[in-house]
Protein backbone atom coordinates (compact mmCIF):
# COMPACT_ATOMS: atom_id res chain seq x y z
CA UNK A 1 0.00 0.00 0.00
CA UNK A 2 2.97 2.21 0.28
CA UNK A 3 4.51 1.83 -2.67
CA UNK A 4 4.40 5.12 -3.77
CA UNK A 5 6.29 6.38 -0.79
CA UNK A 6 8.94 3.71 -0.31
CA UNK A 7 11.35 4.80 2.29
CA UNK A 8 14.26 5.40 -0.31
CA UNK A 9 11.65 8.40 -1.66
CA UNK A 10 10.73 9.72 1.89
CA UNK A 11 14.78 9.31 2.89
CA UNK A 12 15.79 11.10 -0.80
CA UNK A 13 13.25 13.77 0.27
CA UNK A 14 13.82 14.45 4.01
CA UNK A 15 17.70 14.14 3.93
CA UNK A 16 18.94 14.90 0.26
CA UNK A 17 22.80 14.45 -0.88
CA UNK A 18 22.76 16.77 -3.84
CA UNK A 19 20.47 19.42 -2.48
CA UNK A 20 22.18 22.84 -3.33
CA UNK A 21 23.93 25.29 -6.10
CA UNK A 22 27.29 25.17 -7.80
CA UNK A 23 29.07 28.43 -8.63
CA UNK A 24 30.77 29.22 -10.44
CA UNK A 25 28.58 26.42 -13.33
CA UNK A 26 28.67 26.01 -16.53
CA UNK A 27 24.79 24.99 -17.20
CA UNK A 28 21.84 25.90 -15.02
CA UNK A 29 18.31 25.43 -15.49
CA UNK A 30 15.04 26.03 -13.90
CA UNK A 31 11.43 25.13 -14.35
CA UNK A 32 8.03 24.81 -12.71
CA UNK A 33 5.06 22.42 -13.05
CA UNK A 34 2.42 25.11 -12.88
CA UNK A 35 -0.10 22.96 -11.79
CA UNK A 36 0.92 22.31 -8.19
CA UNK A 37 3.64 24.83 -8.38
CA UNK A 38 6.36 21.91 -7.63
CA UNK A 39 10.07 24.25 -8.58
CA UNK A 40 13.10 22.82 -9.81
CA UNK A 41 16.87 24.18 -10.40
CA UNK A 42 19.61 21.96 -11.37
CA UNK A 43 23.07 23.51 -11.57
CA UNK A 44 25.71 21.34 -13.41
CA UNK A 45 29.49 21.52 -14.14
CA UNK A 46 30.94 20.04 -17.35
CA UNK A 47 34.82 19.57 -17.60
CA UNK A 48 36.24 20.21 -21.29
CA UNK A 49 35.64 16.38 -22.37
CA UNK A 50 31.67 17.04 -21.94
CA UNK A 51 31.81 15.32 -18.45
CA UNK A 52 29.22 15.87 -15.79
CA UNK A 53 31.77 16.45 -12.73
CA UNK A 54 29.19 18.30 -10.26
CA UNK A 55 25.82 18.50 -9.79
CA UNK A 56 23.12 20.11 -7.25
CA UNK A 57 19.49 20.65 -7.21
CA UNK A 58 17.10 22.82 -5.76
CA UNK A 59 13.35 23.77 -4.98
CA UNK A 60 10.49 22.80 -3.82
CA UNK A 61 7.64 20.66 -3.76
CA UNK A 62 6.21 16.93 -3.13
CA UNK A 63 8.15 14.26 -2.09
CA UNK A 64 8.08 12.62 -5.34
CA UNK A 65 9.32 15.55 -7.32
CA UNK A 66 12.21 16.27 -4.83
CA UNK A 67 13.21 12.57 -4.44
CA UNK A 68 13.58 12.52 -8.34
CA UNK A 69 15.63 15.13 -8.27
CA UNK A 70 18.24 14.30 -6.20
CA UNK A 71 18.38 10.71 -7.39
CA UNK A 72 18.57 12.19 -10.86
CA UNK A 73 21.19 14.73 -10.36
CA UNK A 74 23.54 11.88 -8.66
CA UNK A 75 23.04 9.79 -11.32
CA UNK A 76 24.63 12.21 -13.89
CA UNK A 77 27.81 13.10 -11.82
CA UNK A 78 30.27 11.53 -14.17
CA UNK A 79 27.80 10.77 -17.21
CA UNK A 80 28.95 12.42 -20.36
CA UNK A 81 26.83 15.52 -21.81
CA UNK A 82 25.89 12.93 -24.24
CA UNK A 83 24.71 10.42 -22.18
CA UNK A 84 22.12 12.74 -19.88
CA UNK A 85 20.81 13.32 -23.70
CA UNK A 86 19.66 10.03 -23.88
CA UNK A 87 17.93 9.81 -20.59
CA UNK A 88 14.40 9.51 -20.80
CA UNK A 89 10.89 8.42 -18.78
CA UNK A 90 11.59 4.80 -18.10
CA UNK A 91 15.32 5.97 -16.27
CA UNK A 92 13.47 7.72 -14.09
CA UNK A 93 10.93 5.20 -13.28
CA UNK A 94 13.35 2.77 -12.71
CA UNK A 95 15.04 5.32 -10.15
CA UNK A 96 11.67 5.96 -8.63
CA UNK A 97 11.13 1.96 -8.49
CA UNK A 98 7.25 3.01 -8.83
CA UNK A 99 4.91 3.44 -10.66
CA UNK A 100 3.13 6.79 -11.26
CA UNK A 101 -0.23 7.92 -12.68
CA UNK A 102 -0.54 10.82 -14.97
CA UNK A 103 -0.78 13.72 -13.18
CA UNK A 104 2.17 12.69 -10.43
CA UNK A 105 4.09 11.44 -13.19
CA UNK A 106 4.47 15.13 -14.57
CA UNK A 107 6.12 16.03 -10.95
CA UNK A 108 8.61 13.08 -11.37
CA UNK A 109 9.41 14.35 -14.53
CA UNK A 110 9.92 17.85 -13.59
CA UNK A 111 13.52 17.43 -13.02
CA UNK A 112 14.49 15.22 -15.81
CA UNK A 113 13.02 18.30 -18.30
CA UNK A 114 15.08 20.55 -16.55
CA UNK A 115 18.09 18.73 -16.38
CA UNK A 116 17.51 17.99 -20.14
CA UNK A 117 16.30 21.53 -21.23
CA UNK A 118 20.12 22.62 -19.80
CA UNK A 119 21.71 20.28 -21.16
CA UNK A 120 20.27 21.07 -24.48
CA UNK A 121 20.93 25.04 -24.37
CA UNK A 122 17.08 25.40 -24.35
CA UNK A 123 14.83 28.69 -23.66
CA UNK A 124 11.86 26.77 -22.10
CA UNK A 125 11.82 23.29 -21.20
CA UNK A 126 8.74 20.85 -23.11
CA UNK A 127 7.16 17.45 -22.29
CA UNK A 128 8.46 16.07 -25.30
CA UNK A 129 11.81 16.21 -23.89
CA UNK A 130 11.07 13.37 -21.13
CA UNK A 131 8.76 11.46 -23.47
CA UNK B 1 -34.85 22.92 12.17
CA UNK B 2 -31.39 21.51 10.71
CA UNK B 3 -30.92 19.17 7.63
CA UNK B 4 -31.43 15.38 7.32
CA UNK B 5 -28.11 14.57 6.19
CA UNK B 6 -28.34 10.88 5.39
CA UNK B 7 -31.49 11.52 3.53
CA UNK B 8 -29.36 14.36 1.46
CA UNK B 9 -26.86 12.22 0.44
CA UNK B 10 -28.88 9.67 -0.83
CA UNK B 11 -29.63 12.87 -3.24
CA UNK B 12 -26.59 12.43 -4.98
CA UNK B 13 -25.72 8.71 -6.22
CA UNK B 14 -21.89 9.41 -6.47
CA UNK B 15 -21.74 9.56 -2.33
CA UNK B 16 -22.03 5.96 -2.24
CA UNK B 17 -19.06 5.30 -4.99
CA UNK B 18 -16.67 3.04 -4.08
CA UNK B 19 -12.93 4.31 -4.90
CA UNK B 20 -11.39 1.08 -4.65
CA UNK B 21 -12.95 -2.01 -3.47
CA UNK B 22 -14.72 -1.59 -0.20
CA UNK B 23 -13.46 2.06 -0.02
CA UNK B 24 -16.32 4.58 -0.07
CA UNK B 25 -15.47 8.44 -1.78
CA UNK B 26 -15.14 10.85 0.58
CA UNK B 27 -15.45 13.89 -1.11
CA UNK B 28 -14.17 16.72 0.40
CA UNK B 29 -13.31 19.02 -3.31
CA UNK B 30 -17.09 20.88 -3.32
CA UNK B 31 -15.12 23.91 -4.03
CA UNK B 32 -13.79 22.80 -6.67
CA UNK B 33 -16.93 21.05 -8.20
CA UNK B 34 -19.96 19.76 -6.60
CA UNK B 35 -21.70 16.93 -6.73
CA UNK B 36 -24.95 16.63 -8.41
CA UNK B 37 -28.31 15.18 -7.10
CA UNK B 38 -29.90 12.76 -8.92
CA UNK B 39 -33.12 15.80 -9.94
CA UNK B 40 -30.43 17.73 -11.59
CA UNK B 41 -28.98 14.65 -13.46
CA UNK B 42 -32.51 13.16 -14.24
CA UNK B 43 -33.40 16.38 -15.59
CA UNK B 44 -31.48 16.97 -18.00
CA UNK B 45 -31.94 13.41 -19.36
CA UNK B 46 -35.20 14.07 -19.49
CA UNK B 47 -34.35 16.59 -21.44
CA UNK B 48 -32.68 14.90 -24.12
CA UNK B 49 -35.07 11.87 -23.63
CA UNK B 50 -37.99 14.18 -24.86
CA UNK B 51 -37.54 17.76 -25.48
CA UNK B 52 -34.14 18.04 -27.23
CA UNK B 53 -34.23 20.71 -30.31
CA UNK B 54 -31.84 23.71 -31.09
CA UNK B 55 -34.10 26.71 -29.01
CA UNK B 56 -34.55 30.08 -30.86
CA UNK B 57 -35.22 29.74 -34.63
CA UNK B 58 -37.65 26.35 -34.38
CA UNK B 59 -41.22 26.82 -34.23
CA UNK B 60 -41.80 23.38 -34.41
CA UNK B 61 -43.21 21.67 -30.64
CA UNK B 62 -39.71 20.82 -29.70
CA UNK B 63 -37.97 23.83 -30.34
CA UNK B 64 -40.94 25.55 -28.80
CA UNK B 65 -40.58 23.27 -25.62
CA UNK B 66 -36.97 23.75 -25.76
CA UNK B 67 -36.51 27.21 -25.94
CA UNK B 68 -38.87 27.80 -22.89
CA UNK B 69 -37.10 25.46 -21.06
CA UNK B 70 -33.92 27.59 -21.29
CA UNK B 71 -36.24 30.36 -20.43
CA UNK B 72 -37.69 29.02 -17.14
CA UNK B 73 -34.48 28.57 -16.16
CA UNK B 74 -33.48 31.75 -16.56
CA UNK B 75 -36.20 33.01 -14.45
CA UNK B 76 -35.66 30.66 -11.97
CA UNK B 77 -31.87 31.46 -11.71
CA UNK B 78 -33.07 35.24 -11.58
CA UNK B 79 -35.34 34.84 -8.56
CA UNK B 80 -32.82 32.57 -6.44
CA UNK B 81 -30.19 35.29 -6.08
CA UNK B 82 -32.90 38.33 -6.02
CA UNK B 83 -32.44 39.64 -9.80
CA UNK B 84 -35.56 41.95 -10.26
CA UNK B 85 -35.88 40.60 -14.07
CA UNK B 86 -34.45 37.39 -15.52
CA UNK B 87 -33.36 39.56 -18.74
CA UNK B 88 -30.69 40.87 -16.11
CA UNK B 89 -29.56 37.10 -15.67
CA UNK B 90 -27.02 35.68 -19.00
CA UNK B 91 -25.55 32.68 -19.24
CA UNK B 92 -22.30 31.88 -19.62
CA UNK B 93 -19.84 28.94 -19.75
CA UNK B 94 -18.90 30.04 -16.04
CA UNK B 95 -17.62 32.39 -13.64
CA UNK B 96 -14.70 32.90 -15.77
CA UNK B 97 -16.43 33.48 -18.66
CA UNK B 98 -18.70 35.94 -16.78
CA UNK B 99 -16.03 37.91 -15.54
CA UNK B 100 -13.89 38.02 -19.36
CA UNK B 101 -17.85 39.40 -20.37
CA UNK B 102 -17.18 42.54 -17.69
CA UNK B 103 -13.66 43.24 -19.05
CA UNK B 104 -14.31 42.59 -22.62
CA UNK B 105 -17.16 44.64 -23.38
CA UNK B 106 -18.21 47.06 -19.97
CA UNK B 107 -14.69 47.83 -19.54
CA UNK B 108 -13.02 48.10 -22.83
CA UNK B 109 -15.87 50.45 -23.82
CA UNK B 110 -15.82 52.71 -20.58
CA UNK B 111 -11.65 52.01 -19.11
CA UNK B 112 -9.06 54.47 -20.58
CA UNK B 113 -5.16 53.95 -19.65
CA UNK B 114 -4.57 55.71 -16.76
CA UNK B 115 -8.14 54.57 -14.92
CA UNK B 116 -8.01 52.54 -11.86
CA UNK B 117 -9.09 49.00 -11.06
CA UNK B 118 -9.31 47.36 -7.62
CA UNK B 119 -9.21 44.18 -7.01
CA UNK B 120 -8.33 42.21 -4.08
CA UNK B 121 -5.02 39.84 -2.97
CA UNK B 122 -7.01 37.00 -2.33
CA UNK B 123 -8.56 36.56 -5.92
CA UNK B 124 -8.77 33.41 -8.31
CA UNK B 125 -6.95 33.48 -11.45
CA UNK B 126 -10.35 34.23 -13.51
CA UNK B 127 -10.65 37.99 -11.26
CA UNK B 128 -7.02 38.60 -12.02
CA UNK B 129 -6.14 37.63 -15.43
CA UNK B 130 -8.74 39.32 -17.09
CA UNK B 131 -7.71 42.64 -15.63
CA UNK B 132 -4.56 41.92 -16.97
CA UNK B 133 -4.88 41.79 -19.99
CA UNK B 134 -6.75 45.17 -19.89
CA UNK B 135 -4.07 46.53 -18.52
CA UNK B 136 -1.46 45.68 -20.97
CA UNK B 137 -3.84 46.26 -23.58
CA UNK B 138 -5.44 49.65 -22.08
CA UNK B 139 -2.83 51.23 -19.67
CA UNK B 140 -5.48 50.72 -16.99
CA UNK B 141 -4.03 50.84 -13.40
CA UNK B 142 -4.25 47.64 -11.19
CA UNK B 143 -4.69 48.28 -6.89
CA UNK B 144 -5.30 45.47 -4.71
CA UNK B 145 -6.80 45.56 -1.29
CA UNK B 146 -4.67 44.10 1.01
CA UNK B 147 -5.17 40.70 2.87
CA UNK B 148 -4.31 40.47 6.42
CA UNK B 149 -2.65 38.09 8.51
CA UNK B 150 -6.12 36.46 9.61
CA UNK B 151 -7.53 36.32 5.96
CA UNK B 152 -9.72 39.16 5.98
CA UNK B 153 -9.40 42.23 3.50
CA UNK B 154 -7.87 45.64 5.01
CA UNK B 155 -10.41 47.26 4.49
CA UNK B 156 -8.81 50.86 6.00
CA UNK B 157 -6.55 50.02 3.14
CA UNK B 158 -9.53 49.98 0.22
CA UNK B 159 -10.81 53.46 1.95
CA UNK B 160 -7.62 54.83 0.99
CA UNK B 161 -7.67 53.53 -2.48
CA UNK B 162 -10.66 54.86 -3.10
CA UNK B 163 -9.90 58.57 -3.14
CA UNK B 164 -8.13 57.37 -6.16
CA UNK B 165 -11.46 57.29 -7.39
CA UNK B 166 -11.35 54.01 -9.52
CA UNK B 167 -13.54 53.19 -12.10
CA UNK B 168 -13.98 49.77 -10.97
CA UNK B 169 -14.12 47.41 -7.71
CA UNK B 170 -13.90 43.80 -8.87
CA UNK B 171 -13.47 41.15 -5.84
CA UNK B 172 -14.67 37.70 -4.36
CA UNK B 173 -17.45 37.36 -2.29
CA UNK B 174 -16.37 34.28 -0.80
CA UNK B 175 -12.30 33.31 -1.04
CA UNK B 176 -12.38 29.66 -2.57
CA UNK B 177 -8.77 29.02 -0.56
CA UNK B 178 -9.56 30.76 2.64
CA UNK B 179 -12.94 30.55 2.70
CA UNK B 180 -13.15 34.31 3.91
CA UNK B 181 -16.93 36.07 3.38
CA UNK B 182 -15.99 39.18 2.51
CA UNK B 183 -18.63 42.27 3.62
CA UNK B 184 -19.63 42.77 0.02
CA UNK B 185 -22.60 45.46 0.88
CA UNK B 186 -20.24 47.64 2.35
CA UNK B 187 -17.29 46.93 -0.17
CA UNK B 188 -20.54 48.25 -3.05
CA UNK B 189 -21.54 50.62 -0.96
CA UNK B 190 -17.99 52.43 -0.74
CA UNK B 191 -17.09 51.49 -4.15
CA UNK B 192 -20.58 53.22 -5.37
CA UNK B 193 -19.98 56.55 -2.86
CA UNK B 194 -16.69 56.91 -4.80
CA UNK B 195 -18.42 56.76 -8.43
CA UNK B 196 -16.94 53.05 -9.22
CA UNK B 197 -19.03 50.19 -10.80
CA UNK B 198 -18.74 46.32 -9.15
CA UNK B 199 -18.27 42.89 -9.80
CA UNK B 200 -18.18 40.72 -7.66
CA UNK B 201 -16.84 36.88 -8.21
CA UNK B 202 -19.74 34.86 -6.74
CA UNK B 203 -18.81 31.71 -7.26
CA UNK B 204 -18.45 30.24 -3.80
CA UNK B 205 -20.95 32.00 -2.66
CA UNK B 206 -23.87 31.89 -4.49
CA UNK B 207 -23.44 27.86 -3.62
CA UNK B 208 -23.35 28.01 0.10
CA UNK B 209 -24.93 31.51 0.79
CA UNK B 210 -28.19 32.88 0.41
CA UNK B 211 -27.34 35.92 -2.30
CA UNK B 212 -29.58 38.78 -2.94
CA UNK B 213 -27.69 41.16 -5.94
CA UNK B 214 -30.61 43.78 -5.15
CA UNK B 215 -30.07 44.13 -1.62
CA UNK B 216 -26.21 44.05 -2.13
CA UNK B 217 -26.81 46.65 -4.93
CA UNK B 218 -24.12 44.78 -7.37
CA UNK B 219 -23.67 46.00 -10.33
CA UNK B 220 -21.98 42.36 -11.97
CA UNK B 221 -22.31 39.54 -10.14
CA UNK B 222 -20.38 36.40 -11.53
CA UNK B 223 -21.32 32.55 -10.84
CA UNK B 224 -20.96 28.89 -12.22
CA UNK B 225 -23.48 25.98 -12.13
CA UNK B 226 -21.04 23.30 -11.46
CA UNK B 227 -20.20 24.56 -8.11
CA UNK B 228 -23.58 24.70 -6.95
CA UNK B 229 -25.32 20.84 -7.83
CA UNK B 230 -25.73 21.88 -11.02
CA UNK B 231 -23.76 20.83 -14.10
CA UNK B 232 -20.32 21.77 -15.50
CA UNK B 233 -20.64 24.23 -18.93
CA UNK B 234 -22.86 26.55 -17.77
CA UNK B 235 -22.55 29.81 -15.60
CA UNK B 236 -24.27 33.04 -14.86
CA UNK B 237 -23.99 36.66 -15.46
CA UNK B 238 -25.86 38.87 -13.20
CA UNK B 239 -25.88 42.90 -14.62
CA UNK B 240 -28.11 45.97 -13.98
CA UNK B 241 -30.03 46.37 -16.82
CA UNK B 242 -28.69 49.62 -17.49
CA UNK B 243 -25.83 48.88 -17.63
CA UNK B 244 -26.17 45.53 -20.28
CA UNK B 245 -28.03 47.56 -22.22
CA UNK B 246 -25.50 50.23 -23.15
CA UNK B 247 -22.94 47.89 -23.21
CA UNK B 248 -21.63 46.67 -26.34
CA UNK B 249 -21.91 42.68 -27.60
CA UNK B 250 -19.17 39.75 -26.38
CA UNK B 251 -19.03 37.36 -28.88
CA UNK B 252 -20.39 38.10 -32.49
CA UNK B 253 -22.65 35.05 -34.39
CA UNK B 254 -26.33 33.66 -34.24
CA UNK B 255 -28.93 34.68 -32.10
CA UNK B 256 -26.77 38.01 -30.42
CA UNK B 257 -28.04 39.95 -33.44
CA UNK B 258 -31.05 42.03 -34.75
CA UNK B 259 -30.63 41.89 -38.14
CA UNK B 260 -27.02 41.36 -40.52
CA UNK B 261 -26.09 43.32 -43.52
CA UNK B 262 -23.77 41.88 -45.58
CA UNK B 263 -21.41 45.01 -44.06
CA UNK B 264 -23.10 45.26 -41.36
CA UNK B 265 -25.29 44.09 -37.92
CA UNK B 266 -27.33 45.49 -35.68
CA UNK B 267 -27.03 43.96 -31.81
CA UNK B 268 -30.33 42.38 -30.56
CA UNK B 269 -31.35 43.51 -27.08
CA UNK B 270 -30.47 42.36 -23.65
CA UNK B 271 -30.02 38.99 -22.89
CA UNK B 272 -29.98 37.24 -26.46
CA UNK B 273 -27.13 39.79 -27.51
CA UNK B 274 -24.62 37.99 -24.91
CA UNK B 275 -25.58 34.90 -25.92
CA UNK B 276 -23.91 34.05 -29.42
CA UNK B 277 -24.52 30.56 -30.63
CA UNK B 278 -26.28 27.56 -29.93
CA UNK B 279 -25.70 27.81 -26.10
CA UNK B 280 -26.05 24.95 -23.33
CA UNK B 281 -29.55 24.24 -23.38
CA UNK B 282 -29.59 20.94 -21.33
CA UNK B 283 -26.84 22.31 -19.14
CA UNK B 284 -29.68 25.46 -18.97
CA UNK B 285 -32.34 23.25 -17.93
CA UNK B 286 -30.10 21.30 -14.92
CA UNK B 287 -29.00 24.39 -13.83
CA UNK B 288 -32.51 25.34 -13.14
CA UNK B 289 -33.09 22.03 -11.72
CA UNK B 290 -30.23 22.91 -9.18
CA UNK B 291 -31.82 26.40 -8.22
CA UNK B 292 -34.84 24.41 -7.23
CA UNK B 293 -33.19 21.59 -5.34
CA UNK B 294 -31.18 24.29 -3.56
CA UNK B 295 -34.26 26.10 -3.36
CA UNK B 296 -36.41 23.46 -1.90
CA UNK B 297 -33.70 22.66 0.97
CA UNK B 298 -33.69 26.41 1.82
CA UNK B 299 -30.01 28.04 1.86
CA UNK B 300 -30.16 29.07 4.89
CA UNK B 301 -30.05 25.54 5.99
CA UNK B 302 -27.42 24.68 3.34
CA UNK B 303 -25.10 27.64 5.10
CA UNK B 304 -26.04 26.88 8.74
CA UNK B 305 -24.99 23.20 7.97
CA UNK B 306 -21.73 23.63 6.58
CA UNK B 307 -21.01 26.32 9.16
CA UNK B 308 -21.57 23.62 11.95
CA UNK B 309 -19.19 21.36 10.08
CA UNK B 310 -16.66 23.91 9.25
CA UNK B 311 -16.41 24.98 12.96
CA UNK B 312 -15.67 21.24 13.95
CA UNK B 313 -13.59 20.64 10.98
CA UNK B 314 -11.32 23.38 12.34
CA UNK B 315 -11.52 22.10 15.78
CA UNK B 316 -10.31 19.03 14.79
CA UNK B 317 -7.77 20.23 12.21
CA UNK B 318 -5.90 22.61 14.80
CA UNK B 319 -5.20 19.86 17.35
CA UNK B 320 -3.15 17.96 14.61
CA UNK B 321 0.69 19.00 15.78
CA UNK B 322 2.18 20.64 12.78
CA UNK B 323 -1.67 21.60 10.75
CA UNK B 324 -1.70 24.93 10.51
CA UNK B 325 -5.41 26.02 8.62
CA UNK B 326 -5.08 30.01 6.87
CA UNK B 327 -8.18 32.18 7.34
CA UNK B 328 -10.42 33.59 9.75
CA UNK B 329 -11.98 31.99 12.30
CA UNK B 330 -15.45 29.59 11.60
CA UNK B 331 -17.85 32.78 12.18
CA UNK B 332 -15.97 34.29 9.25
CA UNK B 333 -15.83 31.91 6.43
CA UNK B 334 -17.62 29.32 4.46
CA UNK B 335 -16.84 25.42 4.54
CA UNK B 336 -13.22 25.74 3.42
CA UNK B 337 -10.28 24.25 5.52
CA UNK B 338 -7.15 24.94 3.73
CA UNK B 339 -3.65 23.75 5.37
CA UNK B 340 0.07 23.13 5.54
CA UNK B 341 1.35 20.21 7.19
CA UNK B 342 4.76 20.43 8.42
CA UNK B 343 7.38 19.41 6.53
CA UNK B 344 4.79 17.06 4.38
CA UNK B 345 3.84 18.45 0.80
CA UNK B 346 -0.18 19.11 -0.19
CA UNK B 347 0.65 17.11 -2.89
CA UNK B 348 1.87 14.49 -0.84
CA UNK B 349 -0.98 14.86 1.84
CA UNK B 350 -3.65 14.52 -0.95
CA UNK B 351 -2.36 11.35 -2.26
CA UNK B 352 -2.17 9.39 1.06
CA UNK B 353 -5.50 10.64 1.39
CA UNK B 354 -6.57 9.48 -1.58
CA UNK B 355 -5.95 5.44 -0.37
CA UNK B 356 -8.49 6.02 1.96
CA UNK B 357 -10.86 7.46 -0.62
CA UNK B 358 -10.56 10.87 0.77
CA UNK B 359 -10.44 13.56 -2.08
CA UNK B 360 -9.06 16.91 -1.12
CA UNK B 361 -7.49 19.22 -3.72
CA UNK B 362 -3.69 20.28 -3.19
CA UNK B 363 -2.11 22.91 -4.88
CA UNK B 364 -2.65 27.17 -5.37
CA UNK B 365 -6.55 26.67 -6.16
CA UNK B 366 -5.75 28.90 -8.71
CA UNK B 367 -4.73 31.30 -6.58
CA UNK B 368 -1.00 31.98 -6.52
CA UNK B 369 -0.79 35.53 -5.26
CA UNK B 370 -2.51 34.70 -2.29
CA UNK B 371 0.23 31.66 -1.52
CA UNK B 372 2.73 34.07 -2.32
CA UNK B 373 1.32 36.48 0.22
CA UNK B 374 0.99 33.73 2.89
CA UNK B 375 4.69 32.18 1.81
CA UNK B 376 3.73 29.45 1.23
CA UNK B 377 3.81 27.37 -2.53
CA UNK B 378 0.54 25.47 -2.13
CA UNK B 379 -2.25 24.27 0.37
CA UNK B 380 -4.25 21.13 0.87
CA UNK B 381 -7.82 22.09 0.76
CA UNK B 382 -10.82 20.12 2.06
CA UNK B 383 -13.86 22.17 1.85
CA UNK B 384 -17.74 21.01 2.49
CA UNK B 385 -21.16 21.51 1.36
CA UNK B 386 -24.90 20.91 2.12
CA UNK B 387 -23.92 16.81 2.22
CA UNK B 388 -20.83 16.74 3.79
CA UNK B 389 -20.60 15.15 7.58
CA UNK B 390 -18.58 15.14 10.69
CA UNK B 391 -17.90 11.36 9.83
CA UNK B 392 -16.33 12.20 7.10
CA UNK B 393 -14.03 15.54 8.46
CA UNK B 394 -12.88 12.60 11.59
CA UNK B 395 -11.87 10.45 8.48
CA UNK B 396 -9.83 13.39 7.19
CA UNK B 397 -7.98 13.68 10.65
CA UNK B 398 -7.42 10.07 10.80
CA UNK B 399 -6.15 10.35 7.21
CA UNK B 400 -3.59 13.47 8.02
CA UNK B 401 -2.15 10.84 11.37
CA UNK B 402 -1.80 8.36 8.50
CA UNK B 403 0.63 11.14 6.41
CA UNK B 404 2.59 11.60 9.25
CA UNK B 405 3.20 8.05 9.83
CA UNK B 406 4.66 7.48 6.38
CA UNK B 407 6.91 10.69 6.66
CA UNK B 408 7.83 9.75 9.87
C1 LIG C 1 -13.64 32.23 -6.15
C2 LIG C 1 -13.66 31.61 -7.50
N1 LIG C 1 -13.74 32.38 -8.58
C3 LIG C 1 -13.78 31.89 -9.80
C4 LIG C 1 -13.73 30.53 -10.04
C5 LIG C 1 -13.75 30.05 -11.45
O1 LIG C 1 -14.89 29.31 -11.70
P1 LIG C 1 -15.05 28.57 -13.09
O2 LIG C 1 -13.85 27.68 -13.23
O3 LIG C 1 -16.32 27.81 -12.95
O4 LIG C 1 -15.10 29.61 -14.13
C6 LIG C 1 -13.65 29.68 -8.95
C7 LIG C 1 -13.57 28.22 -9.17
O5 LIG C 1 -12.63 27.55 -8.87
C8 LIG C 1 -13.62 30.22 -7.65
O6 LIG C 1 -13.54 29.43 -6.58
Amino acid sequence: MDDLYREVIIEHYKNPSYRGHLDPHDISFADNNPLCGDHIQIDLRVDESGKVTDARFDGHGCAISQASADLLVESVIGKSVEDVKKLNKQDILDMLGIELGPVRLKCALLSLKVLKAGVYGLCEASDELVE
Amino acid sequence: MTLDIARIRQDFPILNREVRPGVKVVYLDSTATSQKPLAVIEAMNDFYHRFNANIHRGVHTLAEEATAMYEQARVKIAKFINARNPHEIIYTRNTTESINLVAYTWARANLKSGDLVILTEMEHHSNLVPWHMLAAERGVQLEFIPVTENGLLDLETYKSLLARTPKLVSFTHMSNVLGTINPAAEIIKLAHDAGAITVVDGAQSVPHLKVDVHALDADFYAFSAHKMCGPTGIGALYGKSALLDAMPPFLGGGDMIKEVKLRSFRPNTVPAKFEAGTPAIAESVGFGAAVDYLTGIGMDKVAAHEHEITEYALERLEEIPGVKVFGPSADKKGGVASFTFDGVHPHDVAQILDRDGIAVRAGHHCAQPLHEKFGIPATTRASFYLYSTKDEVDKLVEGIYKVKKVFG
